[in-house]
């Protein structure tokens, strides 16, 4: 197969790029602890009010530096009572779902995490400036969709 | 001129694509104006009824079957005239593609399908909707054994030749549709269906989306092969070269069908159940897609240079000008060149991983199939039609048409780059997709998305409105070569199918030995899948019952 002289050229000039761009996704991934959210913890979708944290949702803090904020996402409402917390301190979001797949997004933030029934959606996130961010769904959940959306206050 | 039976049988195929073309646009020029709170829908009809039939009709419909007539059309010239068998074979397909289509439809008109093209569970839509779907795809693969068997005579008939280019992209795109499909059907068939119809109560839904994203990321490269199949075999008539490359050109195909599969995960990056591992692997594999895409790049460039040095040009960019810009055929497959280099540009930012949590479900997702499927793959179908359908119908395609078709491919290029930028950057500002009209009553932030002047409603809207008047306008141009356009009775009116020379002699046989190819597909598939799935099987929690939210 032959292969015109400036075709390699850009292929491994494009090979090449490839392999710098993927590593430094990689690195700072798994280096630096810099994932999407997930999570690999399940529930029954059935019993999420009986079911801890989300028998308790809301915020409640962990130690000094560290807060659990746990939501229920339904359509189309979350059940998330209180939101305020700190700046500069690490937030542990966790989310599920009582009905469809939703989503968990912080307007101005990098937590944009899917919600998906029997599944817990874990994000750690720390707030630089305080204000009152809205949070949405953005995953298509039904007829009120649109009106599906909660604020927190960041102190 | 092909035989009449196998244009009869593409024009069918273009026929009904165009239905779905009309509804489907018009459903977009409905949503554009709700979402900008200048139209409230009667009572009997919603928002996301409309968004589900847009995104079915064009993103599925209108797609599937304009590639249908195209490759029925290609295979009977490339290959020769179709046997009964054969015939017979891919009417059937046709025919249950259809059902299945107007199944699916129906149900969203009846409003018991508002579940979006993506379907995800546990939205119940009835259990007719999935059937729908079910025979959509299997009518599709009928189709697919009829071409297949087509080829396979040819090369019973032609033994230890290399099939024309033509037929071997139309093989490689079909083998990488009967396989994409496999995650789709096994969903539908074995999870959705069941429990659509009560047959078994819940439904585990992170394997049900992981299926749906195995099937639905080599979507996209259904819809986009064909148009490289444009790119590739047709334009290069149209300047006047042969095929730059043979080999390679095998080459990127079969890339396609190796690194299309194994990457659905990089549409479920912020979702739980899948772990790190696994969403990255996938993420690597996807980026592998680039390399064939920077082989069509630089094919392309150098058709354009060829071309142009040919004609005379000098220069480091001379031959730019002297590319056929008079020759609609061309200047619209050209600017649907254009638009992937933003968009693929665009689909790399959001697969790579974390930074996929920018722009995950937010319009800017939608700027991104817009300037992708809505703009490359259509508007080189668009391309593609002007002459496709005289052809068929041993029409003229007149002087007057040449230039309607310019207006129409200058307003949709206009339109989409107006209403795609404007979706972009209000995806970044992180105005969310799929959703209708809201302002969350009043928030500062979302009120600010829309502030600016690419931002505003107004832009979208105006984008909206002129794509489709462009829509309108393609409509009446097919119309009028399918049946008004007076007949090309002369040799010289007649319309060609251009389809450029392509030199095999120095093309590998190994190239053209399928076994190879699918057998290190499904190698990679079992690597990216095989583990993750079984964990999503064995670990699942108590599945889903199922929601009617709409």
């Amino acid at each position: 197969m032959h292969l015109h002289k400036f075709e390699k050229i850009w292929l491994v000039f494009g090979i090449i790029s490839l392999i710098v761009f993927l590593s430094i996704v990689g690195v700072t991934a798994f280096s630096q602890d810099h994932h999407p959210s997930g999570g690999m913890d399940t529930i029954d979708p059935k019993k999420v009010d009986q079911t801890a944290p989300f028998d308790n949702p809301g915020v409640t803090q962990i130690d000094d530096d560290t807060y659990q904020v746990a939501i229920v996402a339904s359509a189309f409402s979350y059940t998330a009572p209180e939101l305020r917390v700190p700046a500069g301190k690490e937030i542990i979001f966790k989310v599920t779902s009582k009905d469809v797949v939703h989503s968990f997004t912080i307007d101005d933030t990098k937590v944009n995490m899917m919600v998906v029934p029997g599944q817990i959606t874990t994000r750690a996130y720390t707030f630089d400036k305080p204000g009152k961010y809205l949070i949405l769904c953005n995953e298509y959940c039904g007829t009120g969709h649109h009106f599906m959306f909660t604020e927190i206050e960041v102190y | 001129m092909i035989a009449l039976q196998d244009r009869k049988l593409a024009l069918w195929y273009i026929g009904v694509a165009y239905i779905a073309f009309l509804i489907g646009t018009l459903m977009g020029l409905l949503q554009v104006f709700i979402r900008n709170d200048k139209l409230d829908l009667p009572a009997w009809l919603d928002y996301y009824q409309i968004l589900t039939a847009h995104g079915v009709l064009l993103a599925l419909i209108y797609t599937t079957f304009f590639i249908f007539a195209f490759f029925v059309t290609g295979m009977s010239k490339s290959l020769g005239t179709f046997g009964p068998k054969v015939r017979l074979v891919s009417w059937i397909g046709f025919w249950v593609t259809l059902i299945g289509t107007v199944m699916a439809t129906v149900m969203i008109v009846a409003g018991e399908a508002s579940v979006l093209y993506t379907f995800y569970a546990p939205l119940k839509a009835s259990g007719w909707y999935y059937v729908g779907l079910a025979l959509f795809v299997v009518g599709t693969w009928i189709s697919s054994f009829a071409l297949i068997g087509h080829y396979r005579v040819w090369r019973k008939n032609n033994k230890g030749q290399l099939s024309p280019l033509f037929a071997f992209m139309t093989v490689t795109t079909i083998v990488l549709w009967l396989i994409a499909c496999l995650g789709v059907v096994a969903t539908v068939l074995f999870q959705y269906i069941p429990w659509a119809f009560g047959w078994t109560d819940t439904i585990n839904v992170e394997l049900s989306r992981s299926l749906f994203w195995y099937f639905g990321h080599p979507l996209v490269y259904f819809w986009l092969l064909p148009a490289y199949i444009a790119w590739y075999v047709i334009v290069p008539k149209i300047l006047g070269v042969k095929v730059f490359s043979d080999s390679l050109a095998r080459l990127a195909f079969v890339l396609f069908i190796l690194f299309s599969i194994p990457v659905g995960f990089h549409h479920q990056l912020t979702e739980p159940g899948i772990s790190n591992f696994w969403k990255f692997l996938q993420v690597v594999l996807t980026f592998m897609v680039i390399i064939p895409s920077l082989m069509t790049a630089f094919t392309m460039f150098a058709n354009f240079e060829i071309s142009g040095r040919k004609k005379g040009a000098t220069g480091l960019f001379g031959w730019f000008k002297k590319l056929p810009w008079k020759d609609v055929r061309f200047t619209s497959i050209f600017i649907a060149m254009a638009f992937f280099i933003p968009g693929g540009a665009g689909g790399i930012i959001n697969a790579s991983f974390q930074l996929n949590e920018v722009v995950h479900n937010t319009l800017w997702i939608v700027g991104h199939f817009h300037i992708t499927v809505g703009t490359p793959v259509a508007m080189t179908f668009m391309g593609l039609t002007f002459w496709l359908i005289p052809y068929l119908t041993g029409r003229k395609f007149t002087k007057a048409m040449q230039k309607l078709a310019f207006v129409q491919i200058i307003t949709w290029s206009i339109g989409m780059l107006l209403m795609s930028t404007s979706q972009h950057i209000l995806g970044l500002l992180g105005a969310p997709r799929r959703t209708a009209f809201s302002n969350y009553n009043n928030h500062p932030s979302a009120l600010e998305w829309f502030d600016g002047i690419l931002t505003s409603h107004v832009t979208m809207a105006v984008g909206g409105s002129i794509l489709f008047l462009s829509a309108m306008i393609l409509i009446y141009i097919v119309v009028m070569s399918m049946f008004l356009s007076p007949k090309a009775l002369k040799v010289e009116d007649q319309v060609e199918f251009p389809m450029a020379e392509s030199d095999k002699t120095n093309t590998p046989k190994w190239l053209e030995n399928w076994w190879i190819w699918i057998g290190i597909a499904f190698a990679l598939i079992i690597i990216a899948y095989a583990i993750p799935l079984s964990s999503m099987i064995m670990h699942a929690p108590p599945g889903s019952e199922g929601f009617k939210t709409w």
